[in-house]
């Protein structure tokens, strides 16, 4: 059996020309053909009749914990996650052991992912040395490598002279630093964000300063340099507003935010539910109105996971010391679909453009369209399926959640990765 | 016989009829204290372990003679709060000491949350003896038990808690308390020292320890951790003891009948002056005896449960 024919999906595909009812014929890992109607030629079929066809999700943020931390998740694990999250191309980020701080440990993720993964993985290195803040990495060499982007992700980079180099040193190879924006004097050994529940609660408070003194300062230092930076996970009213005005003016600045940070609030926390607990932390209903209105102007580009799966044993303690991260893969489609397209924020031709359009854009990938000749990564959707979340039945290791049991709408069927069928009604095939 | 829980974590959730019933109970146990000899077999045949993460004196003796007193088999373990991090899981050590029979834990630590972490799994009830800042519920039990005793009811009365509430799981558990008991809450201290958005909890704000103690039935001083200033919360003890401190000047404002207490120990010309301290009005010392008797209380009512349990 050679290639694969979809027949009578819905085609929703803002990057590209062709939208409305159609079919796809995928062969050696492209899209051959997109046309009304194509003839079955022997080609494995897909009855798309009464689904979505998007081009691939791309998640430019994810954790896939290897090398170092495979008994959180595994490349193959993780990727097989994101697959049946309708994901084809993810941006891992560097803090594993070792860090990916080398051209080595890139060499190794790309290797590894190759042999075991189910999509398209991309990872991202280090700025700093160790994510330590005090020396650059060789930030050259691990794009040479194979690195996408430049990060250190799950810690900032503290010290603004470090990273005013990185900026400047980065201008050299046009290369694009995602910045983790938390100052941890700010923070101040706090566990979930400053506000009424935190107060109820007794749990030491994260000012929403922490995340926007950061903002502001990466805007500055990108329009001082006349170069680009990206704000990862923005999760509050402020630092989307930071970012609107640095985009008004001209810098060169783009942002994404989380699921989570558009469909929960700190409220969750109540019960010291650990699951609950994530960097940058949730946040409010006001903060969840304005990264709705920011996602809906454009202040925000783009949607990500923070995918962080952890192990039970990480979050089977107390609330101070239990691992921050939300296991994200299998949930976020449906999370955004629910709360954005669902209520009404955002069209699902936007949403696309935020899960798929932007982020090939902004880490400068192909990807994120549907059309002949290009990658054929596309995902299939239902979007009248309601279900109830149920972490047991992530692929993902990683069953921390505090979406389990919520009830949504919009899923996720297939998934084709690279041309190859990743995931069948709903279960990964590969 | 309105208590039917398993576990006290806090205030939050307890209603007035049980906290009433609480301290019925406590009032009628306080009698054995007056006795000569002080035994009683309430707790005959049950084993309680009090499990402490922090340092304390006064709830875990009172605890330890409450158990005592009425005749329960009782052990103690110190667990230091560095061994959360290296040793063992708090929910493996809840189950050790469940499979040994124990019918109750008392817990203290220095985590928010943590009792309620190890309530939900182990079958023994739980009382939590103040987790982090969360909550301290026999503390504030025992300070209504002694403003009951005192103003004959807690509907209506007008309580000044002046200090640290910020890191205070006793004004926590006192404010779900006295709310519930309907009265009336005024929370009094320096900006540093007031959590975020707590008017919000249904008290009234204020920096000004005056306008706080102005027509109060009770004023309750809170410990002030010494070494807050070292963080930047304060800028001098001295300072602080000049503008929250708790004189004779501050009290003229309160009631005539005002009572003056303290969960303890007190640092002496800090949050309270001396003479304050040691004046007439002053129940501190009397807040330690009803502390044993609200623990006596608590004891006897959540381990009547397991009897419940066994006879169906």
């Amino acid at each position: 059996m050679n290639g694969l024919l979809i027949k009578n999906a819905r085609i929703v595909n803002p990057g590209g020309d062709y939208n409305g009812l159609g079919d796809i014929l995928v062969r050696g890992g492209v899209i051959d053909k997109i046309a009304p109607s194509i003839p079955a030629n022997g080609e494995k079929e897909i009855d798309a009749s009464g689904l979505t066809a998007l081009p691939g999700l791309i998640d430019m943020h994810c954790h896939l914990r290897e090398p170092g931390f495979e008994y959180k998740e595994t490349i193959a694990t993780g990727t097989r996650a994101a697959a049946r999250g309708g994901f084809t191309t993810v941006a891992c980020m560097p803090n594993t052991d070792p860090p990916a701080d080398t051209p080595a440990v890139i060499a190794y993720i790309l290797k590894k992912a190759a042999e075991e993964g189910a999509v398209r993985v991309l990872p991202v290195g280090c700025v700093t040395r160790g994510q330590k803040g005090s020396e650059l990495a060789d930030m050259g060499a691990l794009m040479e490598a194979g690195a996408v982007a430049l990060s250190d992700d799950g810690f900032p980079v503290a010290d603004g002279h470090m990273m005013h180099m990185a900026l400047r040193y980065a201008r050299s190879f046009d290369i694009l630093l995602i910045s983790h924006c938390e100052d941890p004097a700010l923070v101040n050994s706090g566990v979930m964000n400053e506000g009424y529940w935190s107060t109820l609660l007794g749990l030491r408070p994260i000012t929403r300063a922490a995340e926007e003194v950061m903002v502001a300062r990466e805007a500055l230092l990108a329009q001082a340099l006349d170069t680009r930076v990206h704000i990862a996970h923005v999760s509050t009213e402020g630092a989307c507003a930071l970012i609107r005005d640095a985009k008004a003016r001209g810098v060169r600045i783009t942002a994404e935010t989380c699921p989570h940070y558009f469909s929960a609030t700190d409220a969750f926390v109540d019960g010291f539910n650990t699951n609950a607990k994530v960097n940058p932390p949730l946040r409010t209903e006001t903060d969840v109105a304005a990264v709705k209105a920011a996602l809906k102007d454009g202040t925000l580009d783009c949607i990500v996971t923070d995918h962080a799966p952890h192990h039970l044993d990480q979050k089977a303690v107390e609330f101070d010391v239990a691992a921050n991260g939300i296991s994200g893969f299998e949930t976020a489609f449906s999370l955004a679909y629910t709360n954005l397209v669902k209520s009404g924020v955002l069209t699902l031709h936007e949403l696309v453009t935020r899960m798929s359009v932007h982020p090939a854009a902004v880490l400068g990938i192909d990807g994120g369209v549907l059309m002949e000749g290009g990658r054929a990564d596309i995902a299939l959707v239902d979007e009248n399926a309601s279900y109830t979340i149920d972490a047991k039945s992530f692929v993902s290791k990683g069953k921390n959640t505090p979406f389990d049991g919520a009830k949504v709408t919009g899923r996720i069927v297939h998934t084709v990765a690279g041309g190859r069928l990743a995931v069948e009604s709903g279960s990964v095939v590969v | 016989m309105a208590l039917k829980r398993k576990d006290l974590l806090g205030l939050r959730d307890v209603s007035a009829e049980e906290i009433t019933e609480i301290l019925d109970a406590a009032k009628t146990l306080r009698s054995i204290l007056e006795q000569n000899s002080k035994k009683t077999p309430h707790l005959q045949g049950k084993s309680i372990i009090t499990l402490f993460y922090e340092n304390s004196t006064r709830t875990r003796m009172s605890f330890e003679l409450a158990s005592k007193y009425m005749s329960a088999a009782s052990a103690n373990i110190s667990a230091s709060a560095s061994s959360v991090a290296k040793g063992e899981t708090l929910i493996d050590t809840g189950r050790t000491l469940d499979r040994m029979g124990t019918d109750l834990i008392v817990i203290r630590h220095p985590m928010s949350g943590a009792p309620h972490l190890l309530a939900q799994n182990v079958r023994a009830s739980v009382i939590n003896a103040g987790d982090g800042m969360n909550e301290h519920p026999t503390q504030a039990l025992l300070d209504m038990f002694t403003m009951r005793e005192h103003k004959g009811g807690l509907e209506g009365l007008n309580v000044a808690i002046v200090g640290d509430a910020a890191h205070s799981r006793v004004a926590r558990s006192n404010i779900w308390g006295l709310k519930t008991m309907g009265a009336k809450v005024r929370v009094c201290g320096p900006s540093t020292l007031i959590p975020d958005e707590m008017e919000k909890l249904g008290v009234m704000v204020s920096s000004s320890v005056e306008e706080a103690v102005d027509g109060a039935d009770v004023v309750m001083g809170l410990r002030l951790q010494l070494e807050r200033q070292k963080s930047g919360l304060l800028p001098s003890i001295y300072e602080y003891a000049s503008f929250f401190g708790i004189d004779e000047s501050v009290l003229k404002l309160a009631k005539k009948d005002a009572l003056i207490m303290h969960p303890g120990p007190v640092n002496r010309g800090v949050e309270i002056t001396s003479a304050v301290a040691d004046e007439e009005r002053s129940v501190i010392n009397e807040q330690v005896t009803s502390g044993v008797a609200v623990r006596m209380a608590l004891l006897y009512l959540l381990t009547r449960r397991n009897n419940e349990r066994t006879a169906d």
